[in-house]
């Protein structure tokens, strides 16, 4: 859609109040960065030594190697690489962020943390063979936390998650030599396979991608998704509000943006204190209002039905409010542009993690040690910044939209009644086309929330059921989309489905990590009907993708065997060799594979035509 | 006065950005992505070298006593109304005697892939706004679009407040 910046009423008010106070945003960055290097874009550039940086004259007109001869196809593949490797590193670092307050709560060391969810820490004990008869809570889950954090470098051949894939998944993983080894072992070995003079061959590269980033679905983001469903509970369906009308004019507003819901889930905690409550009310205010951005909002908001004010593009219009006391960061996904948007007004920009500062951030360092400590510290600030909120300059947005989210696997089941086999039955007799996962990010060179909206709407009109998470599951619930009144404009089949669960259409499962409930779903959905995940009419798509994250999903994804259509284009282009591997041969090795539709409509009709050729050939 | 094509040597980085750009708006599809998708070979008019430290873009400098219309024995050579030196679009065809190559004081006349033509900036590569592709696509500002008398004054300024600013 072009010449419109937003779908979003509420982010259209905000970028009107930008422009007007002459203040810049991520689209107005996006213009000034225009026009795009041509090299860069099609992945043509190398910086790995300093023989370089290097380029490859796509039109043949100028060089077609590198200094060390590397072409192309080895550079597009090698860049590739290591786009997957530093998203399968974000993924999996915060799973062990996750893992270690895990263990230091076994331990005792860390006191303000409790195991919610005893059912699935004794579940996943079991997963990893660690006996629970007799045992204590905190004995299961000090010898789980240790054997989970072995998974990183693990020398036992294989993560433990490959179990939970179809055998004939496991033998493609197998005979392709791409069965994940080690999560932290695969991204070292894909920084010295892209170093200079190793790895040269464009396919060798390319499975390492895979394996690479099967490291991060089945290791690292799994882990962070059940490690935080044993430390803070399995999420449940849960109402709440979305979008920048959440953030109130009366109440002291804090803004939690980032990934990990360790920090996060203390402030829910501590925003609930007696005494910070009357402090906030000593200060003129109504209270305190705690509000979620990005997927740590997704988090706290499967969990607790905290509002989300947005997803990634609307954290600068968020403090353009100018009601936001605080923004608290951890980390991924958090514009440096904050610090200096933040000075323009009262708005304390606080970072939390020692791996991620930003320039006109105040630091408080957030260890799980001293959580509640610093969690009550980050709000008392909020609380004495209240009085400086200039209340001439806010302006806030009246568009909230009403979200059912909390749609974990176990709630999924929950809903069916105890098994899959209601969902199967409905996808055998089509009252269920099929499922998409719909999934990632924000990027302006999208119209924000578009591609996200309208595929979703086009997919639940033809009964294929979708199932999202990240920004793009924000886009649905400020559409209001995550309803069950959503069904109306569903297909006949699927909302009846809907109605009878009294479920929504579109159903949140959480943050980005928590890709890796759906890959738990499609893989039990599977091993249900004795086939592989290929063999599934299911579907993955990321609509508004442009994190390093979003492409170690993507080749996750792809490599589990599920189809995925891209929404924005990968800089492979350079490369016919890399680009034919991704979206043709893909298919044959792995059964999964790419295609890159930038229109929304369209990526649905793939999609769709997709799951019809999956359902033909189950002969359903 | 006409707009020229003018390089602030200083600025530029190296970056190749508007020998992609002059390929692309020179390519049947009109964009990179599309271009590089259709397998096209478009050739740049548009060219960066490194003398030493220095990097430094070199295109057609449309002189006023062009060497290429002189020397152009086909009379494919010729000045349109605007300024623009080109070899497509006059009387004749060109027949690749290569005759400008040889008289070009500025090396930038170049052949087509096939040999079969003599390419050189023909400026068929503005947009809406009038700006050639080279210099909508650097990113430093290095190449500039403007009359030469305003380049001239921005360099006078440029210099005094060097020369001046500590005084």
């Amino acid at each position: 859609m072009k010449g419109t910046s937003s779908i979003d009423p509420a982010s259209l008010q905000m970028l009107k109040i930008a422009r007007e106070e002459g203040l810049q945003t991520a689209w107005d960055r996006y213009l000034a960065q225009q026009p795009r290097c041509g090299f860069g874009e099609l992945g043509l550039c190398c910086r790995n030594c300093n023989m370089g940086p290097c380029r490859i004259d796509p039109f043949g007109d100028g060089p077609q190697k590198g200094v060390c001869g590397a072409t192309g196809d080895i550079i597009v593949a090698r860049n590739l690489l290591r786009m997957i490797a530093a998203g399968a590193a974000a993924h999996s670092d915060h799973g062990r962020d996750i893992i270690e307050t895990l263990r230091g709560v076994a331990a005792g060391e860390i006191r303000d943390y409790t195991i919610k969810d005893e059912n699935k820490l004794k579940a996943l004990a079991r997963e990893f063979d660690i006996p629970t008869e007799g045992k204590t809570v905190q004995d299961i889950a000090g010898k789980l936390a240790e054997t989970a954090l072995e998974e990183f470098g693990t020398r036992k051949g294989y993560l433990q998650a490959v179990d939970r894939v179809p055998q004939k998944r496991k033998e493609i993983w197998g005979k392709l030599g791409i069965t994940p080894r080690g999560i932290d072992r695969e991204v070292v070995e894909a920084m010295h396979r892209t170093h200079v003079g190793v790895d040269n061959d464009p396919a060798n590269l390319i499975l390492h991608g895979l394996r690479c980033s099967l490291s991060d679905g089945w290791g690292g983001s799994l882990l962070a998704t059940e490690f935080s469903d044993v430390l803070f509970g399995t999420p449940r369906p849960v109402r709440g509000r979305s979008n920048l009308g959440v953030i109130s004019k009366e109440a002291v507003n804090i803004l939690v943006h980032g990934h990990e819901p360790v920090l996060s889930e203390m402030l829910v905690a501590a925003a609930q204190d007696p005494d910070l409550i009357s402090a906030a009310g000593a200060e003129g205010a109504s209270g305190i209002n705690l509000v979620g951005m990005c997927c740590t909002g997704n988090e706290i908001l499967m969990r607790h039905g905290i509002p989300v004010a947005g997803n990634f593009l609307q954290q600068e219009l968020a403090v353009i409010t100018g009601a936001l006391e605080a923004v608290v960061v951890d980390v991924q996904c958090i514009m440096p542009a904050l610090g200096q948007l933040a000075a323009c007004y009262h708005t304390k920009f606080i970072s939390t993690s020692p791996k991620a500062k930003f320039p006109g951030a105040i630091h408080i360092p957030f260890h799980e040690h001293n959580a509640m400590e610093t969690a009550r510290e980050i709000i008392r600030q909020a609380i004495e910044n209240y009085p400086n909120r200039n209340k001439n300059r806010v302006f806030i947005p009246e568009e909230t939209a009403e979200y059912v989210a909390g749609f974990s696997v176990e709630a999924i089941l929950s809903a069916l009644g105890g098994t899959l086999t209601p969902l199967i039955e409905a996808v055998k007799n089509k009252k269920i086309r099929g499922i998409a996962a719909l999934v990632g990010c924000n990027n302006p060179k999208v119209t924000h929330d578009y591609n996200h909206v309208n595929m979703a709407k086009a997919l639940i009109a033809r009964d294929v059921l979708v199932i999202e998470t990240g920004c793009a599951a924000i886009a649905s619930a400020k559409a209001g989309l995550l309803l069950p009144e959503a069904a109306e404009l569903a297909g006949a089949g699927l909302a009846e489905v809907c109605r009878a669960l009294g479920v929504p259409p579109v159903l949140h499962m959480g943050s980005c990590v928590d890709i890796s409930r759906i890959l738990t779903v499609a893989a039990a959905l599977a091993r249900e009907l004795g086939v592989d995940i290929a063999d599934l009419p299911v579907a993955g798509a990321a609509p508004e993708w442009m994190s390093e994250k979003a492409v170690s999903i993507g080749a996750y994804v792809v490599a589990s065997g599920i189809f995925t259509v891209l929404g924005t284009v990968p800089p492979v282009l350079g490369s016919n060799v890399v680009a034919d591997l991704l979206t043709r041969q893909a298919r044959d090795l792995v059964g999964g594979y790419f295609a890159v539709e930038t229109d929304p409509f369209k990526a649905a009709e793939l999609i769709i035509a997709h799951i019809d050729a999956k359902r033909a050939a189950l002969g359903i | 006065m006409p707009k020229e094509v003018l390089i602030r040597f200083d600025r530029c980085l190296g970056c190749r950005s508007c020998h992609l750009a002059c390929a692309v708006a020179h390519s049947s599809a009109g964009s990179l992505l599309g271009a590089v998708l259709n397998g096209e070979k478009p050739r740049a008019r548009i060219f960066v070298h490194q003398v030493g430290e220095h990097k430094a873009p070199l295109n057609c400098r449309h002189c006023q006593d062009a060497p290429c219309i002189d020397a152009c024995i086909a009379g494919a050579m010729h000045r349109q109304e605007d300024g623009t030196v080109t070899n497509v679009g006059g009387v004749q065809q060109c027949t690749a005697c290569w005759m400008c190559v040889m008289v070009c004081p500025y090396g930038v006349i170049r052949s087509d892939a096939d040999g079969t033509m003599a390419l050189k900036c023909d400026r068929e590569c503005r947009d809406e706004t009038g700006i050639p592709a080279c210099v909508r696509a650097c990113p430093t500002g290095a190449l500039v679009y403007e009359e030469v008398d305003d380049y001239s004054g921005q360099r006078r300024f440029d210099v005094l407040h060097r020369a001046l600013s500590n005084v």
